[in-house]
């Protein structure tokens, strides 16, 4: 048992750092670290980028695109992503649809989707949960009724995320209504989001940001060769999606960046005179946190070994993603203790890029409570922490 | 890196667990409890035959130059079978000392002994009113013509009347709370002048008050150098707080499976105590605390041989987040068996206080916190 990186991977670490010194574009890579707003086209230039790079998707198979990375490459890669600033890939392509269609997908499926995937030329959103199917997914109710040679699906999709940017969307529709479980009658659909028929309408999230929307099916005409697998059984490849994507759940590569930020943060506040990170009381919350993620760290560094040494991934990325999200949220929490009164003033132009008046407070602080209130999702997405615990006590502990 | 066990390591492991189940059920551990000495010098010796007390020792002291992973899956099997006999106090504490600072005449006089099971060890060294201080030592010894004179107190010295040698801690010149100026001296038990007060502890170990009356030792007493011993004691208490958090591992696991299995069994209100969503999710978060715990002991005990600042952060992050995790998982180990849980009949009191202990063992949740933010 040894915890150092062999000369191999530190090689590579040191591959991944070089490169992300000289392609990450700077004025990107400042948005990010200044907390700014990210466009379409920030996420999209540092897509193209990695793509040509060939490490835009690290968990895809060779033959389709991928790296051949070691489960420890990956983590390294996240981890130093992560420290550079860089921006994430937005997951709905490469993380979610992209391994259904490989895996799941007829071969016209596969030759014209995932290339369009790779290259960042389709942007896609996912149309999972509705307003009567959150946790309980499998509840969903938008309509496709098989005519000829097309579905026509009615309905509505909510939470969907960057959907006003998406050129598809990979759905959940119902084709079985009769179904003897409301898992069976489920398909999985990929719908153009240029069809006729389907409206997008902005939510506008507790922080005043745009992130979600709501997505509105009205006789939407879908070619049925856009169907994935077999029909009815879409619940299993919606399964296997939220299955697919365990490396990285626990994003510690990100809250260790959040962290140190807040650090940064502690150190320039004044508490009685004295920086606050000197004040025993923040000094312990701050402590306490950095052994929180301590803890998650080797938590996933041990499934991480596990995994290397040829053992399957068990339910650990449950728990990953319930503490990784807790952590996460701790860290936001901590930030807007830490800019106490200059919490307050609402300046969304801050937050965006070019805006050249004079900050309001400290320039730190107008991104903190926003930051704060958006990062409540995190204990939601994603099958909320409390389903994640109903995981574990159902297939770890068998209650 | 790897973080997987080798084929030593499951060997050591299974073995430790075979002498549990075959040798060390919870009736013979109550008996062993109950007895005059507390421990059972029979095991103690069966200890020494399979060469569990050579494990921390290097071959150059005699003995087997394992690592200190192998230290943490011994101490974790000990917690799960919630082992009396004094391996902290007399191998971990006591040989390690004399391993780090004493001269090759004491280790090779003293820890051959001590691995075959022929002698005994403790460590004096918290004083009343020192809190958890390391540095905090009122003891005094004074040099004089052929050796030194202890006069001072010692406070809840684990193992301290079944031991052959007490360590004792005293300083010759310095503030109490100084760094400088401490000295360690390997006192035989029966000196004139020391009076051992002993005890049992609330979880069934024993512990004794230490009061040293110009208490006469000659040079050859000495460990290491005359008042420069504060580094050998930190990096020996380090290394056996990194062992007690992987015995705290043990105790934490037994417990939640102990009390896992209570859930699936207990009917009320017709069905299992299981089926019950607010319990299942109390549940998880006992899972989630021992999970967190393993990661911690981990990389407290794979911190041992870095450097000092490495070490201190590592094993304080451990010893802050364990004492928590244990009173939680412990107190929740006792709140979901019911009013079964505050019997001494069922063994999850007897775990529990054990747990509860080992957060006073060199510094508890809120002292390491505080450690572990200085060092940043």
């Amino acid at each position: 048992m040894n915890i150092e990186l062999t000369s191999a991977d530190r090689a590579f670490r040191d591959e991944v750092r070089t490169f992300l010194a000289t392609s990450l574009p700077p004025d990107i890579k400042r948005r990010v670290e200044n907390g700014l707003e990210l466009g379409r086209e920030d996420y999209a230039s540092w897509h193209r980028i990695l793509y040509e790079k060939g490490w835009v998707a690290p968990g895809w198979p060779v033959d389709h695109g991928g790296t051949g990375w070691t489960p420890m490459q990956r983590y390294l890669y996240d981890e130093e992503t992560a420290a550079a600033s860089a921006p994430r890939i937005m997951p709905f392509g490469v993380n979610m649809v992209g391994p259904v269609i490989f895996t799941f997908g007829n071969s016209a499926q596969k030759d014209h989707y995932l290339p369009r995937i790779l290259s960042g030329e389709d942007w896609w959103c996912q149309g999972y949960s509705e307003p009567g199917a959150g946790s309980d997914l499998a509840n969903l109710r938008t309509r496709a009724v098989r005519d000829g040679d097309v579905y026509v699906v009615n309905g509505q999709k909510t939470w969907t995320t960057s959907a006003q940017w998406a050129d598809h969307i990979f759905c959940l529709v119902r084709t079985d209504p009769d179904a003897a479980k409301p898992q069976q009658g489920i398909s999985f659909l990929l719908i153009d989001m240029r069809s006729p028929g389907i409206e997008v309408k902005p939510i506008i999230t507790i922080d005043g940001g745009h992130e979600v929307n709501d997505v509105f099916f009205e006789d939407v005409r879908v070619p049925v060769e856009n169907l994935v697998g077999e029909e009815n059984r879409g619940w299993t490849y919606a399964k296997f999606l939220l299955s697919f994507e365990r490396a990285g759940i626990a994003d510690v590569g990100r809250s260790k960046k959040q962290l140190a930020g807040l650090k940064r943060i502690a150190a320039a506040e004044l508490s009685n005179g004295r920086p606050l990170s000197e004040d025993d009381r923040f000094r312990e919350k701050i402590a306490s946190l950095e052994i929180d993620l301590l803890a998650l760290e080797y938590t996933e560094l041990r499934a991480l070994s596990r995994q290397t040494s040829g053992k399957e991934p068990g339910t650990e990325a449950n728990i990953l993603k319930i503490r990784g999200t807790e952590i996460q949220q701790r860290i936001t929490e901590l930030a807007l203790e830490a800019v106490g009164t200059y919490a307050n003033p609402y300046v969304p132009e801050a937050l965006k890029d070019g805006w050249n008046e004079e900050p309001i407070g400290p320039e730190y602080a107008a991104g903190v409570a926003p930051r704060y209130f958006n990062w409540r999702k995190a204990s939601i997405y994603g099958g909320s922490n409390e389903i994640q615990k109903g995981i574990v006590a159902k297939l770890v502990l068998e209650l | 890196m790897d973080l997987s066990y080798s084929e030593d390591h499951t060997l050591l492991s299974e073995s430790i667990a075979r002498f549990i189940q075959n040798d060390y059920d919870f009736e013979t551990r109550s008996r062993i409890a109950a007895s005059d000495l507390g421990f059972d010098p029979g095991v103690w010796q069966q200890f020494a035959d399979l060469g569990w007390l050579a494990i921390p020792f290097s071959e150059d002291e005699g003995g087997l130059g394992a690592d200190p992973v192998s230290v943490m899956i011994l101490m974790e099997r000990f917690g799960r079978g919630l082992v009396l006999e004094p391996y902290v106090p007399s191998i971990l504490l006591g040989g390690r000392l004399i391993a780090v600072a004493g001269g090759a005449e004491q280790r090779s006089r003293h820890l051959g002994a001590l691995i075959a099971g022929k002698i005994q060890l403790a460590f004096g060294h918290g004083e009343p009113g020192g809190r958890y201080a390391l540095a905090h030592v009122a003891t005094r010894a004074e040099g004089g013509a052929g050796g030194f004179t202890l006069s001072g107190q010692k406070a809840v010295v684990h193992n301290a009347e079944a031991a052959d040698f007490i360590i004792v801690s005293a300083r010759s010149s310095g503030e109490v709370r100084a760094q400088e100026g401490i000295s360690l001296f390997l006192v035989p038990r029966r000196t004139p002048g020391l009076t051992v007060r002993p005890y049992r502890t609330v979880d069934g170990l024993r512990a004794a008050e230490l009061v040293l009356e110009g208490v006469q030792v000659g040079e050859d007493a000495l460990l290491g150098e005359e008042g420069g011993a504060y580094q050998a004691i930190e990096a020996v208490t380090d290394q056996a707080v990194a062992a007690v958090c992987s015995e705290a591992v043990g105790v934490m696991d037994l417990l939640r499976e102990t009390t896992l299995e209570y859930l699936k069994t207990r009917q009320q209100f017709g069905r299992p105590l299981g089926a019950f969503q607010v319990l299942q999710h109390r549940a998880v978060d006992m899972l989630i605390a021992c999970e967190e715990a393993r990661s911690l002991a981990l990389m407290a005990t794979l911190s041992l041989d870095k450097t000092v600042t490495e070490r201190r952060r590592a094993v304080s992050a451990a010893k802050a987040r364990i004492g928590n995790a244990g009173r939680k998982v412990g107190q929740e180990a006792v709140q979901l068996h019911g009013g079964m849980g505050v019997t001494d009949e069922l063994k999850v009191g007897h775990y529990f206080k054990r747990l509860t202990m080992i957060d006073t063992f060199f510094g508890d949740a809120a002292h390491h916190l505080d450690r572990f933010a200085g060092n940043a």
